[in-house]
Order: structure tokens, then C-alpha cells, then sequence
């Protein structure tokens, strides 16, 4: 398995998967966690308490202190699967103890939405 | 990714809270962008000011690090929610005001220069060319990654506050001496003006990696410039543009005139707007000139909004072109732009026009207001008399 540790953790829940990036400052809600980008995929869905699998985030550098935020009002996510670095989410992650890691395109395309997993973040494994 | 004794020290607690967190910080973004150790940086510019990015989350965790913090290198700041000089004038609540006061001390406190300009490229002198520096704003990180001779990575408010506090920041592969990238985006579009070169960075930002080659631009202007970096930062994590032909196996993708039309679909929602914004980035002086001369005589039909520095109005007072835009119906606010400004609510207006892609995006998804989008010269031909 190819994954690569950024943030430290390890946590159990429920996959929330998309395929779109998400640039958290202008798409997500910070207090809520609700997707308000009428154009992404996951629009209305919300992203609290979920492993989110996504592919990376984009956009403003603000977008750190959306996750930062989201973790103070416990809407955010359980942890964060990406594909791509980018760094809003990994400093954002990094602030918040928020679990995350990096994978492999394959390992990102085996992940269902919808699946219960333990990520594991310290040893590095997908369970 | 390798750390020294003092940085592995730091990062244990063994040198405080701060500095605590600050490694923490860019351990996280040295790993994520495979970064093998850390290095110096000369300059800090820091986003996360406006209270309505950071709500009160991002307000308690400045106020609680600036009691000790302090930063090692310059550091400027981003625009916030409002233009100091003028806030009693717009009805803002007390609470919103009172907030946005305490993230400015907090950044005071901790010896940022107040800047909040997302411009500090056109209101600083630049060091030499290749310094180091860490720039959060995306459409100054694309700057001066790419016209400004700087190197910096795309970073985020955190990244770049880490920095801020450490005068360090992860070697990551934008601030390296670049292979070519392997993304060519040929630009189709004929008499481009600054809104095509929005969009055109809105498509390469979405497509792109960390870099991308951009054919078929000449003769970029600094308006149309920035509001290619505008574009471009915001619809992705392209930190850095490169304007030639390409190499040779590079993957080539066109962005012509369905290409264009499908960015104008995603952010233009109405065909009109209540009011007129300009200034996302903020303008500079050269803008504010062309603007006035090119209003000479007229006036605008409804309200204009126009946003720059603090410094820029001042030096735009001094030589008359702020007098004349007044005298042609705009409000000139500094300290502030467009982007997720209390000034433009959804709850009295319900569109906007204006020629900036990244101001569409976030008035759209943040402010929640329609967006009409035309180029300048279009706004000033179709709302003046």
C-alpha cells in the first residue's frame, strides 16, 4: 500500500467521496460543514464526522482556516484522503489534529463511497 | 524530511507553544510536498485577515498566539473586511467591527506591517531576483512565482504564518529551479482583453499541476496579468505559469472559445448587476490612472466600487486621479476587496458586475450574490453617461 502520513491519527468512520476538488473558503460552510457550491457534486452534503475522500484542495489559502474553523464548531471531518498535496488542507489538518494522508491513485480508486474504514495514520494503513 | 537538531528541538515543544505549532505547521506542508528540509525565507505575506474568512475561530487562535508570538522576517498582511478610514458610513454591525479590530492587533502585536493589500508585489519593492519568500495569497504567489522573479510556494494563511514566525519555510519543488512543466496550454482567443485572461487562468488553474506553460500571450499587460494570476489561484493549486511555447512533449490543451464559454457559464449568473465592483486584486496606480482618463467626462449610472491600497489612494490623492474618480461616481476603499467583503451583502443587492473571475467566484459562494461578468471597457461603455 502507497500511503504517505501528513497528519497523524487514527480514526474510524463512514467514506464521503468525490471526485471534484474542493477550495474549502468559498465552498464549504464553515460553522455547518454543508457544501454550498450549487456546482460541486457534494453540494447541500456535509462533511462532519466523515473520512472525506477527495482529491485535493484548492484555491484560496484561506481555505486553512475553514478546516481549522470547522474543527472548533465539531463539524469537521473525521479525517482527509487526498490524492495530490496542496497545502491549505494540509496546514489546516495539521492545526486542527485532523488525520490525513496521501495515496496512490489506485489505492484512492479502491476507497467506496459510503464504506466504514479505519484509517490508520500512525502505522499507516487502510483497514 | 530532514530536520536539524534546533528544528527537531522546536519541534518537540522545547522552545514553546509557538514555535510549536509553527514546525508542526510546515512539517505537515514539507511532507505533503515532498520537501527535503527546510530554508530561509526574507518575506512573509499572510492571508487570513478578513473576519469573514476566519470567523471566530481563526479570531481566538490569533488573539491567543500573539500574546507571545512575534515574527522573524517581514511580514505584510491581506486586505480585511473593511476600509478603516470610511466604516461608519456602511452600517456594519458593532460585533463584526469589533472582531475585525482584534485580528488587526493581533497581527500588530505580533510586528506585522498592516499592509492588507493583496497586491504586495506592486506596493513593496521586490528583492533581488530568486529570493526566497512565502507569499499565502494565491494570485501574489502566482506573481511573483512567475513575473516576479521571486520563489514561493503556493502557500496557504497557515503555511505562510508558520513562516512568518520561523523565517522558514519547506524546499518544495516551486521553489527549485523548475523542469519545464508538462501541461502546454495554447491560448486560442483573439483580441484577448483582461476578463479572457481571467478565464483563461480559471480553465489552466483547474487542468494544471503545480506549474503550467501557457503559448500564444504577448504583450501581457499588468492588468490583464493579474487578472490572470486571480484566475488561476483560485480554481486550483497552480503556483506558477511560464509564458513560451512549451516543450515539445508536453501535453498540449486548448482554451478556445468553448472552453471560454463554459468558464463564463460556471460564473456569470445574471445579466445585469445593482452595482459595479472593481478591483480583485486590488488595483494599482497605473490602473487607477487609466481609469480616471478613460472616464474623463462621464459618469457612472450607479454605484462603483473600486478597490486598492492604502498606499496607492494616498499617492492617487497626491497626483488628482482619485479626485476625478470620485468626480465620476466611484468610492475608492482601501484596507478591503471584493472578495468576501460585509460591504456587499445578498441581503441589499442582489447582482454585481465586474471584469475579475476570482471576485465572481467567491461573490458568488461566499457573499451569495449573482455575478454579471464584462471587461472593463464593456462596464464603462454600457453603465456611464
Amino acid at each position: 500500500m502507497t500511503l504517505k502520513i501528513i497528519v497523524k491519527g487514527k480514526t474510524k468512520g463512514k467514506i464521503l467521496k468525490t471526485s471534484i476538488p474542493i477550495n474549502f473558503l468559498g465552498a464549504v460552510d464553515k460553522k455547518t460543514g454543508i457544501i454550498r457550491d450549487d456546482k460541486h457534486d457534494m453540494f447541500k452534503k456535509s462533511i462532519k464526522n466523515v473520512i472525506l475522500v477527495f482529491p485535493h484542495g484548492i484555491g484560496s489559502s484561506v481555505g486553512a482556516y475553514t478546516i481549522y474553523s470547522l474543527k472548533t464548531n465539531d463539524s469537521a471531518p473525521l479525517a482527509m484522503i487526498c490524492t495530490k498535496a496542496d497545502l491549505s488542507v494540509a496546514s489546516g489538518c495539521a492545526l486542527a489534529n485532523i488525520p490525513m494522508v496521501i495515496v496512490s491513485k489506485n489505492e484512492y480508486d479502491s476507497l467506496q463511497d459510503g464504506k466504514e474504514i479505519t484509517l490508520d495514520a500512525i502505522s499507516g494503513k487502510i483497514l | 524530511m530532514e530536520l536539524t537538531k534546533d528544528e527537531e528541538a522546536a519541534l518537540k515543544g522545547e522552545m514553546g507553544e509557538t514555535l510549536e505549532l509553527a514546525y508542526r505547521i510546515l512539517v505537515a506542508t514539507g511532507e505533503a510536498t515532498n520537501a527535503e528540509k527546510l530554508i530561509p525565507i526574507q518575506w512573509a505575506h499572510v492571508s487570513g485577515v478578513n473576519y469573514n474568512t476566519i470567523g471566530d475561530a481563526g479570531v481566538d487562535f490569533l488573539s491567543k498566539l500573539s500574546k507571545e508570538a512575534k515574527v522573524k522576517v517581514k511580514t505584510t498582511v491581506n486586505p480585511m473586511g473593511f476600509d478603516s478610514s470610511n466604516v461608519s458610513q456602511y452600517g456594519l454591525d458593532e460585533e463584526f467591527i469589533q472582531k475585525q479590530e482584534d485580528i488587526k492587533n493581533s497581527y500588530e502585536k505580533m510586528g506585522a506591517i498592516l499592509s492588507f493589500s493583496c497586491i504586495p508585489y506592486e506596493i513593496f519593492e521586490l528583492p533581488k531576483e530568486n529570493t526566497q519568500v512565502s507569499f499565502a495569497e494565491t494570485n501574489a504567489a502566482i506573481y511573483v512565482n512567475s513575473v516576479g522573479h521571486l520563489k514561493t510556494n503556493k502557500e496557504s494563511a497557515f503555511s505562510a504564518l508558520a513562516s512568518a514566525l520561523t523565517g522558514k519555510s519547506p524546499y518544495s519543488d516551486l521553489r527549485k529551479d523548475h523542469e519545464p512543466p508538462d501541461l502546454t496550454i495554447r491560448m486560442k482567443i483573439e483580441n484577448p482583453n483582461e476578463l479572457t485572461y481571467g478565464m483563461l487562468g480559471f480553465f489552466a488553474g483547474k487542468i494544471a499541476d503545480s506549474s503550467v506553460t501557457i503559448s500564444g500571450v504577448d504583450n501581457l499587460n499588468k492588468r490583464s496579468c493579474k487578472s490572470l494570476c486571480g484566475g488561476m489561484g483560485t480554481s486550483g493549486l497552480c503556483g506558477k505559469f511560464f509564458l513560451n511555447e512549451g516543450t515539445k512533449d508536453s501535453e498540449k490543451v486548448d482554451f478556445d472559445k468553448k472552453e471560454m464559454q463554459n468558464i463564463h457559464d460556471e460564473l456569470n449568473t445574471t445579466d445585469s448587476g445593482d452595482l459595479i465592483t472593481l478591483g480583485s486584486p486590488q488595483l494599482g496606480l497605473e490602473e487607477l490612472k487609466d481609469l480616471s482618463v478613460t472616464l474623463k467626462g462621464t459618469s457612472f449610472k450607479k454605484r462603483c466600487m473600486v478597490f486598492c491600497p492604502r498606499t496607492i489612494q494616498n499617492q492617487a490623492r497626491k497626483l488628482g486621479y482619485a479626485q476625478e474618480l470620485e468626480g465620476a461616481g466611484c468610492e475608492i476603499l482601501s484596507d478591503c476587496c471584493i472578495c468576501l467583503t460585509p460591504l456587499i451583502d445578498k441581503k441589499n443587492v442582489d447582482g454585481v458586475t465586474t471584469n475579475s473571475i476570482k471576485g465572481a467566484y467567491y461573490l458568488k459562494n461566499s457573499n451569495g450574490v449573482d455575478v454579471n461578468l464584462k471587461p472593463l471597457s464593456q462596464i464603462i461603455k454600457d453603465e456611464t453617461k
